[in-house]
């Protein structure tokens, strides 16, 4: 075999970023062979529509999750409340605008909210942030393991959802709020922009400041860290703190989209969505080096996928399964002793822990 | 280390009544369950009854049946988190065999006994072999579990053999009175199966082993590989059992069931005094984990004005407590 070809496929094979891009690519192509019609985009009404823009948007709040738990892994932890979080965050919404319908003449219905829009964005995060920190509180300050203090949350959140909601579905009946899920700022999906700047914020942060490598350096080695003068706990607080966040943006997006709160379904298995799409990103369960990026691309591997089985005529019955082998075969394929097989170096040993 | 265990399993029925400081989790979670059941009893008119105490085994013997798979598995220091999958595909599968096909129960129970043991084994299989997270591997089993049970019907399937009617509705009478149904008599011998298995074999004792530190075991000269595969083709097992037990309760099959099974499982353990960090626990505490779960449940019942939503929330917070327990617990036995 040519020497400097292997050699050079081999760098590229191991930059972090190549396994999740070529996923998606094959993902992307085995659409295209099947639907020619696949990354067809229309304009209609003055916005973008098509399958790339469908994944995009239905696969924001997804992202806008996995950046959040990127920061919570990377410290190596782990977050799996963030699905009660979505709940919460869209159950508080509704319930402080009100679910009451008042119809106008007879025709349209009035916009009513008991609380301004902005007051109930702020509060609904405001909420989201404070569970988030909570979970935060539990691992950093009290020295939990992170998986039982978020199984914690995960537990009691759903009944917490439902507590605001008092056990219904609240319907929402204000139409600015729908603007967030629905709406479309020149021609783009409005939730895109609130990903993409949820990623700008969640990027400059860590990367153009030590703060990445502060949280890298938690995940590594938290000891070591916190002798070199690292506030390891602050810091660890604060990326619980964000990863709730993240879940209370997605959770308005999620309860914008379907005009309602439900505490029983909303965000339902996300978190285990959210995780995969993490580990398909190429951020180690087992903390330390992550990235954003490939966290992203990972969210959009998962929502394709979703897309092309709902797509390709298969039965949604298929999805999870279909889910679930795709997941086995990646981690498979990560996994160092198949790597060392197909004669690729591991690029780094964790220990196996849960 | 067999002594030692033997003593954390049995140690309050032998009636040393000094006791050591390992009993202390599993005192706590007794006397919490005593409380909890004798202050209801206290409160609420007919609540103190040998017949309620009786109920709380029959209505949650499916819970304590998977909760004793899933104990091995934490205390080995892993985790199971296929386990109601793997009941909904069991009760999918054995009524589609029962209706769909014409099979009797004395063929298709032990079918379905292999099938979750053969999908635990799997799990087992890539998690040793592959060196991955038993947290994603056993994510993987529960949708691809959970999947197999939509491709096998979107629909529920009531099972109306005979054999089963008369299973789900015998009441074996005890004294005064008092009668269990035969789930509780399964979830009674895996009991007794476990606590022998954890405390009196090689395998129990290597289970502790890898939960106190794997690489030691390994160094030890233990059959680690072996044992971990085994740990999940029993949780596998378990949950097949606790598929029958739960399709003998609910008498059907279905694809929805026993959902969010795998974290009222992993409450009941942990409540139970089990340490999630594995190497420390006892099944005899995950009986009382789930029968404190199982009284919350019927407190608020018998409340009749709190909505059921309050149970999920007075269980998150006494997981909350059980593990701030733990943590002041472990920092204590280290300082001592």
């Amino acid at each position: 075999v040519n020497a400097p070809v292997v050699d050079s496929l081999r760098r590229l094979t191991r930059r972090s970023s190549f396994w999740p891009l070529a996923i998606l690519g094959l993902l992307l192509l085995f659409n295209l062979v099947t639907n020619s019609q696949f990354f067809s985009i229309t304009v209609l009404d003055g916005h973008l529509y098509g399958n790339l823009i469908d994944i995009l948007n239905r696969g924001a709040p997804l992202m806008i999750i996995s950046m959040g738990l990127t920061l919570v892994i990377a410290t190596h932890g782990i977050d799996i409340s963030v699905g009660a979080v979505v709940a919460i965050s869209g159950a508080v919404a509704a319930a402080l605008i009100g679910g009451q319908l008042v119809m106008s003449g007879g025709t349209g219905m009035q916009d009513v909210t008991q609380v301004p829009l902005p007051l109930v964005i702020l509060g609904a995060l405001g909420v989201a942030l404070a569970f988030g920190a909570w979970n935060g509180a539990l691992v950093s300050l009290a020295g939990m393991q992170p998986i039982i203090a978020t199984l914690i949350l995960l537990v009691m959140g759903r009944g917490v959802a439902q507590l605001i909601t008092e056990g219904q579905i609240i319907t929402i009946y204000y139409s600015p709020y729908y603007v967030i899920g629905n709406g479309f700022l020149l021609g783009i999906p409005v939730s895109l922009y609130i990903t993409a700047g949820v990623g700008a914020i969640l990027w400059l942060v860590t990367r153009k400041t030590a703060l990445g490598m502060f949280i890298e350096a938690i995940g590594i080695n938290p000891l070591a860290s916190r002798l070199t003068g690292i506030r390891a706990r602050t810091i660890t607080l604060a990326c619980y703190a964000v990863c709730g966040l993240c879940a209370g943006i997605a959770g308005l997006i999620v309860s914008s989209d379907v005009k309602s709160a439900d505490g029983n379904n909303a965000g339902l298995l996300v978190e285990l969505d959210a995780i995969l799409a993490v580990v398909l990103g190429g951020t180690s369960l087992s903390g330390g080096k992550f990235t954003l990026l490939g966290s992203v691309i990972g969210a959009l591997i998962i929502q394709t996928l979703t897309n092309t089985i709902l797509m390709s005529g298969v039965q949604a019955q298929y999805n999870l399964v279909v889910k679930a082998v795709f997941v086995l075969i990646v981690s498979i394929l990560q996994a160092d002793k198949v790597r060392n097989l197909i004669g690729l170096q591991s690029r780094r040993r964790g220990p196996a822990s849960p | 280390m067999s002594g030692a265990s033997v003593a954390a399993g049995l140690g309050p029925w032998i009636g040393r009544l000094g006791l050591k400081r390992r009993h202390l989790p599993l005192a706590a979670t007794i006397g919490l369950f005593l409380l909890l059941f004798g202050g209801a009893g206290y409160h609420f008119d007919g609540f103190f009854t040998a017949q309620n105490f009786l109920n709380l085994l029959i209505d949650n013997a499916f819970l304590l049946i998977t909760a004793i798979g899933m104990t091995f598995v934490i205390i080995s220091g892993g985790i199971d988190l296929s386990v109601g999958s793997v009941i909904a595909l069991t009760t999918m599968v054995s009524a589609t065999l029962m209706q769909g096909h014409g099979w009797s129960p004395s063929l298709a129970i032990p079918v379905v006994l292999l099938m979750g043991a053969g999908i635990g084994l799997a799990m087992g299989l890539i998690i040793q072999y592959f060196n991955i997270q038993a947290f994603i591997v056993t994510l993987a089993g529960m949708f691809l579990t959970r999947g197999l049970c939509y491709l096998i019907s979107l629909e529920s399937i009531t099972i109306d053999n005979d054999f089963y009617i008369e299973v789900s509705s015998y009441r074996i009478p005890l004294l005064f009175e008092t009668s269990i149904t035969w789930n509780v008599v399964i979830g009674m011998a895996l009991l007794v199966i476990a606590i022998y298995l954890a405390h009196f074999t090689r395998f129990g004792r290597t289970v502790y082993a890898i939960g106190g530190s794997e690489q030691s075991a390994v160094l030890m000269g233990l059959p680690v590989p072996r044992t971990k595969v085994l740990i999940y083709t029993f949780s596998g097992f378990c949950s097949a059992m606790a598929g029958i037990a739960f399709t003998f309760y609910m008498g059907s099959g279905y694809a929805l069931h026993a959902q969010g099974i795998e974290m009222d499982a992993i409450a009941a353990v942990v409540i139970g005094g089990t340490l999630l960090t594995g190497g420390s626990g006892t099944v005899i505490g995950t009986l009382f984990g789930v029968l404190i779960c199982g009284t919350i449940q019927s407190i608020i019942t018998y409340d009749g004005t709190l909505s059921s939503w309050w149970t999920k929330i007075v269980i998150g917070l006494l997981l909350l407590i059980a593990c701030l327990l733990q943590r002041i617990f472990e920092r204590s036995t280290r300082r001592g």
